[in-house]
């Protein structure tokens, strides 16, 4: 114990000294998430809101062969823009969000009581013109449909035949549940602070100690390797540890930067879910700390173990990437899975919902088990007579 | 006293020890003497038990190698050929770190530690961090941690390797030191005239066999030369890697 503890805190004391870990562990990595996410949700957010409020401008290509369509329009709030000379070319170069053209032949199909035809002209692989097609739809739609009843109305039919289905919409979304849908990169933020944290100490504790030659010392001592071992995990853990505090309580502050109540959502970022985050990553720190100085106990240098942790950087990301590209049902089994239970169990506070005893359990234990494995095999790997030789 | 018998070790198809005995007593300057990649240094490795010999035997004070290593190195001060620092830390807190490996007790590193770096004439480095260190200051702290625990036996892998004149003649008096304290100093060492300066036994080792075992003079007596070096080249029966 007191072995572990005498090469605990040096590695601390030492790493506490080099700035380039203070930077990436405890300031970049932990902050870099949440700035980010705070600017990009903001962005976001903001556009979406000023889209919902602002009038529409549209250019319209033939407004004078239907007046009245316009006037309802500009009712609605759409702002008629002179025509274009090529609406095509205008909306692939992103010149104008959508265009309105209306043919030549609106009015006379229009007086003989058929059906007229408009154009919308959009490009729908571009994203961010979404929500302004959706809008223009909308009111288009909704000129046609009173200007139908009217026509029903004036041959005396019943404006219900038009309707012989009304669809009535239940959302049972909450607005805790929709924010969670919006934040679902948020736990792969966690889980890259918690590697990001650890990973100089990782590479620097082994790799590092073995390229400047001073294992060989080390290993004179009268300690048994394990207990050095230990005393460096420890170290990477705690920086690790500290990495995602730092990013945890980040996000606390950062739910009340962005104006997400005004899009009819809500995020709980404060003290308990913090803590069950803190809970649940637990395992996943010594994990990530044992496997990062796996690695680097291959490497013969500092550059080659570096690689190696980007390659390891990798395997972080498949939970979060298989969730989102097959939103699955989320159920017990994936609590028992290190990674992907984190991942599902930070998802379901998002929302808003619990996470049971059992399932908390679960994860942190399976975490825990598979933690040990991962250090038994690290402890094994630091036997190696090769380990301590530097050249 | 250090004593090995008959130690074998290879690495792949190469053996780099093939057989070595020899025996270094207390109070005495052992010379382990050799051309590069004779196999000193894997020697002094099995030693301090950082490689497991494939056969033989070492005894230090009387404890096996193989049974007790923990018991072994605490009896063994050790200056490896990799001597790394660490450069975050001063000279001090490198020294103190390994002193609390050893075990030792907070008031006994501190005497220890003054002890030390009076008699390595370090008291201008004590309190700086290791980076940017002379090769001569690193060599200083490094056999400063080494002997921190006050070990009866001390191993020195090229002590002297890449020191300018005057480090290399401090560091002899060092070694001197050691050996008039009653230890057993056990040092390797490629160049001639240190080893005929300072020795009491010389083990001249040669393609992982020891070719010689002998004192100075004994040494020049059976090989019929005056001068040492020609008698190492007689030895070794080549002039390769050798350097003066």
């Amino acid at each position: 114990m007191k072995t572990l503890l005498t090469v605990f805190l040096k590695e601390v004391k030492e790493n506490l000294r080099d700035r380039r870990t203070i930077m990436s562990a405890l300031i970049l990595g932990p902050l870099l998430g949440p700035v980010i996410f705070i600017m990009i949700m903001n962005v976001v957010l903001t556009r979406e809101l000023n889209k919902a409020d602002q009038p529409v401008k549209v250019p319209v290509i033939g407004a004078k062969y239907a007046p009245n369509l316009i006037d309802a329009l500009k009712q609605q709030g759409l702002v008629p823009q002179p025509p274009i000379a090529d609406p095509e070319a205008a909306v692939r170069d992103r010149d104008a969000e959508i265009v309105l053209r209306i043919p030549a032949g609106f009015g006379d199909s229009w007086r003989k009581g058929q059906t007229s035809q408009v154009e919308l002209i959009y490009d729908s692989s571009q994203s961010d013109t979404g929500s302004t097609v959706g809008r223009v739809k909308g009111l288009l739609e909704n000129y046609s449909r009173r200007q139908g009843v009217m026509r029903l109305v004036a041959r005396g039919l019943s404006p219900a035949m038009m309707a012989p289905v009304a669809i009535d919409e239940r959302d049972q979304s909450t607005p805790q549940s929709r924010a969670g849908m919006m934040f679902g990169m948020l736990p792969y933020f966690f889980v890259l602070t918690v590697f990001m944290g650890g990973m100089y100490l990782a590479i620097d504790l082994t790799a590092g100690e073995r390229e400047r030659q001073s294992l060989e010392p080390l290993f004179a001592n009268p300690v048994p390797r394990w207990k050095i071992l230990l005393g460096k995990l420890a170290a990477t853990c705690v920086f690790s540890l500290v990495s995602l505090l730092i990013c945890v309580i980040a996000f606390g502050f950062c739910g009340k930067l962005i104006p997400i109540e005004r899009l009819g959502m809500r995020m709980n970022l404060g003290i308990s879910f913090a803590a069950q985050v803190l809970l649940m990553m637990l395992p996943l720190v010594m994990l990530l700390a044992c496997l990062q100085t796996l690695v680097s106990a291959f490497a013969k240098s500092y550059r080659e173990a570096q690689t190696y942790q980007s390659v390891l950087m990798m395997v972080p990301i498949f939970p979060s990437v298989l969730l989102s590209v097959t939103p699955m049902k989320i159920t017990d089994w994936m609590f028992y899975v290190p990674l992907l239970g984190q991942q599902v169990g930070i998802m379901q506070l998002l929302r808003g919902e619990q996470v049971t005893p059992v399932q908390l359990s679960s994860c942190v234990i399976t975490g825990l088990l598979v933690a040990l494995l991962a250090m038994a095999a690290t402890a094994w790997v630091y036997r190696s007579e090769r380990l301590a030789i530097s050249t | 006293m250090i004593e090995v018998k008959d130690l074998h070790k290879h690495f792949a198809a190469v053996k780099a020890v093939d057989g070595v005995s020899f025996t270094a007593r207390d109070g005495e300057i052992t010379g382990l003497l050799g051309p590069n990649g004779a196999g000193k240094t894997t020697t002094l490795r099995m030693l301090y038990t950082l490689m497991q010999p494939d056969r033989g035997q070492v005894l230090i004070d009387g404890i096996d190698v193989a049974t007790d290593a923990l018991a072994v190195r605490r009896q063994l001060g050790v200056l490896p050929d990799a001597r790394g620092l660490y450069k975050r830390l001063t000279a001090r807190e490198n020294i103190e770190y390994f002193a609390r490996l050893q075990g030792m007790d907070e008031s006994l590193i501190r005497m220890r530690c003054e002890q030390l770096v009076k008699a390595l004439d370090m008291t201008d480095i004590a309190e700086r961090r290791a980076e940017g260190y002379s090769q001569g200051q690193r060599v200083k702290t490094a056999i400063a941690r080494a002997l921190v625990h006050d070990p009866r036996n001390v191993i020195l892998d090229e002590p002297t390797n890449g020191l300018d004149v005057m480090a290399t003649r401090s560091m002899r008096q060092f070694m001197r030191r050691l050996k008039e304290e009653g230890r057993c100093v056990l040092f390797s060492s490629h160049i001639m005239q240190e080893v005929a300066a300072l020795c009491d036994r010389i083990v001249v080792i040669a393609h992982g066999r020891v070719v010689a075992d002998e004192t100075p003079d004994a040494l020049r007596a059976q090989t019929g030369e005056a001068n040492l070096e020609d008698a190492f080249v007689k030895i070794i029966g080549s002039e390769e890697g050798l350097a003066a």
